[in-house]
């Protein structure tokens, strides 16, 4: 016999001091229990396919909701985001400052290596769209001069676009002579960022409440199913089963319960993008916009799975430490 | 084997269902319990198992004080006690062979060994032919065989029975009666709970008697097994 493989697995049971081979066959014996219990669990679902379908809707509409706003919200940081690569700075020059100042200025900026391009708006321009646009026609014939400055529009290069790159860069303009003031206008874009920020606190909330419902309604199924198998867990404790024996099937009746759940979910979520993902882009179209939901990426898709799993299992958890504990056999042999 | 030294019971209303109860089992010994209902004989049971605690006194099954005992180790402590019950305990919603296999499932026993231990209990109470059967299908003497096939198929060194002839005719019982003689012979402690006294005259056992909570026995309580 080869001596390697023998003296390493020797190294390795050291601990649990068991021979190799029986340590071996009760690993084996654990996991062929394991994979029973799984397939006996799932086998008494499907028995029951419409109380079952019945769970695994409300679960898949419950995650469905909190996790399709997520995407939604996804969806709408992702124009701010690509809305803020936009960024112009507004720069208001001196009101000394002459028409050709202002374009050697232009000319002068153009030539910077963040700045991708500059246009000015001479300020009798301005005022001619100030006058068409703004319904003071008016009032502005009251005044004596023109009391718009020359404007220069900054935008700069696409290394530049990042807030801090914008920052800096402003500034630097702040600091030439002929500039007045400068003007990032990025305020919308704070507001949709402070509105985005709102609704995912909002949607954080719901995810939490409904995660909580989740949980609830697979304990109370649970509970019932517990109910229903009394007099096996009877007579499991009664030949020596464990806590932890007794537990497992219901343990993996939440798993599964989590898991079709889950799948119901994924697909609520993708029906709803498909559906909805015409619409956006018919409107996203008129407001000139690329903007579409982002649908479920294949990890986020097993990762709600696998949260969808987990939530099965933690109600099923607490629906076992409340309801089964309190079974004991001690009813079985009656008074005496 | 099972040992009581100045056992008491008491349950919260002012009953008290068995008052300093001595007695000692020595391995392959078989003895009746016996009592009008309501004498404590359940109770009693219920001790070995570990269903309840006594109010006083020790209970030692196999040298382990059971009072003490923790909550977690309990099921190891069961493992090593069969019991048989007057309604069976069986599992309507699986095969005869699938309740027989329940104690060795609980101690992750392999598939394989499973199936050859259960075959060989059944095979003792006389059933192999019917490992597939749903218990409802079996008659009355056959489901108790079944539950003393499911006690005995770990070899527990202790074999309960409380009231294993309750419902059966005088045949079966005597029967079943032979079963657990047989248990006996190869060493496992077996006591059974019983108000059948034709059927514990006619084995000439040793027999516990229980009246309102106390033992009262015409015998010597230390006699060996034969008595």
């Amino acid at each position: 016999m080869n001596r390697q493989p023998r003296q390493t697995a020797d190294r390795r049971n050291r601990g649990a001091g068991r021979n190799r081979t029986s340590l071996r066959a009760v690993l084996a014996s654990y996991r062929a229990h394991h994979l029973k219990v799984a397939r006996d669990s799932a086998r008494r679902l499907l028995e029951a396919p419409v109380a079952s379908a019945m769970t695994w809707a409300v679960m898949g509409i419950a995650l469905a909701l909190p996790v399709g706003l997520l995407l939604l919200l996804a969806s709408l940081q992702g124009i701010s985001a690509g809305w803020e690569s936009a960024a112009r700075i507004t720069v208001y020059l001196e009101d000394r400052a002459s028409g050709e100042s202002a374009g050697q200025l232009q000319g002068e900026l153009a030539g910077r290596d963040d700045v991708a391009d500059v246009v000015l708006i001479h300020r009798d321009q301005a005022l001619a769209e100030f006058r068409a646009n703004s319904g003071l026609e008016e009032a502005l014939d009251y005044l004596d001069e023109n009391p718009l400055p020359h404007t220069l529009l900054v935008t700069p290069v696409d290394d530049a676009r990042t807030a801090a790159g914008v920052d800096r860069l402003a500034a630097e303009l702040e600091s030439l002579d002929l500039v007045t003031r400068v003007q990032v206008d990025l305020g919308w874009l704070q507001r949709l960022a402070a509105i985005t920020d709102l609704i995912a606190r909002a949607v954080w909330v719901l995810t939490i409440l409904l995660a909580a419902a989740v949980i609830l309604v697979i304990g109370n199924t649970i509970r019932l199913a517990i109910e229903n198998r009394r007099d096996e867990i009877l007579v499991a404790k009664l030949v020596g089963g464990t806590d932890a024996f007794v537990r497992r099937p219901f343990l993996y009746t939440g798993a599964w319960y989590g898991l079709g759940g889950g799948v119901v979910a994924v697909l609520i979520l993708q029906f709803a993008i498909w559906w909805l993902n015409g619409s956006v882009r018919e409107l996203a179209v008129l407001y000139n916009s690329e903007f579409s939901l982002s649908g479920l990426p294949l990890d986020g898709a097993l990762g709600l799975l696998v949260v969808a799993v987990a939530m099965g299992w933690a109600g099923a958890w607490l629906a076992v430490r409340r309801h089964l504990d309190a079974i004991e056999p001690g009813e079985i042999a009656g008074a005496g | 084997m099972i040992e009581f030294r100045q056992v008491t019971k008491r349950y919260d209303s002012d009953h008290t269902a068995l008052r300093h109860v001595s007695f000692d089992l020595d391995r392959g010994e078989l003895a009746f319990l016996t009592g009008h209902s309501g004498a404590g004989k359940s109770t009693l049971l219920k001790l070995i198992l570990l269903m309840e605690r006594p109010t006083a006194g020790e209970v030692r099954v196999g040298g382990q004080l059971l009072n003490t005992m923790p909550r977690r180790q309990i099921p190891y402590v069961r493992r090593h006690i069969g019991a048989v019950f007057q309604n069976h305990q069986l599992l309507f919603d699986r095969t005869v062979f699938d309740n027989v296999a329940m104690p060795l499932e609980v101690m992750g026993v392999s598939h394989d060994d499973i199936g050859r231990r259960v075959r060989a209990a059944l095979d003792k109470v006389g059933l192999l032919s019917k490992e597939k059967m749903n218990p409802v299908q079996l008659s009355g003497g056959e489901q108790q065989r079944v539950g003393i096939a499911r006690a005995v198929v770990n070899k527990p060194p202790v074999l309960l029975a409380d009231e294993p002839t309750g419902n059966l005719d005088p045949e079966l019982s005597a029967d079943i009666m032979h079963l657990f003689e047989q248990f006996s012979q190869v060493g496992v402690t077996v006591l059974i709970a019983t108000h059948d006294i034709a059927l514990i005259e006619s084995m000439g056992r040793r027999r516990l008697t229980l009246s309102r909570g106390e033992l009262r026995t015409g015998r010597p309580v230390m006699a060996g097994g034969g008595a």
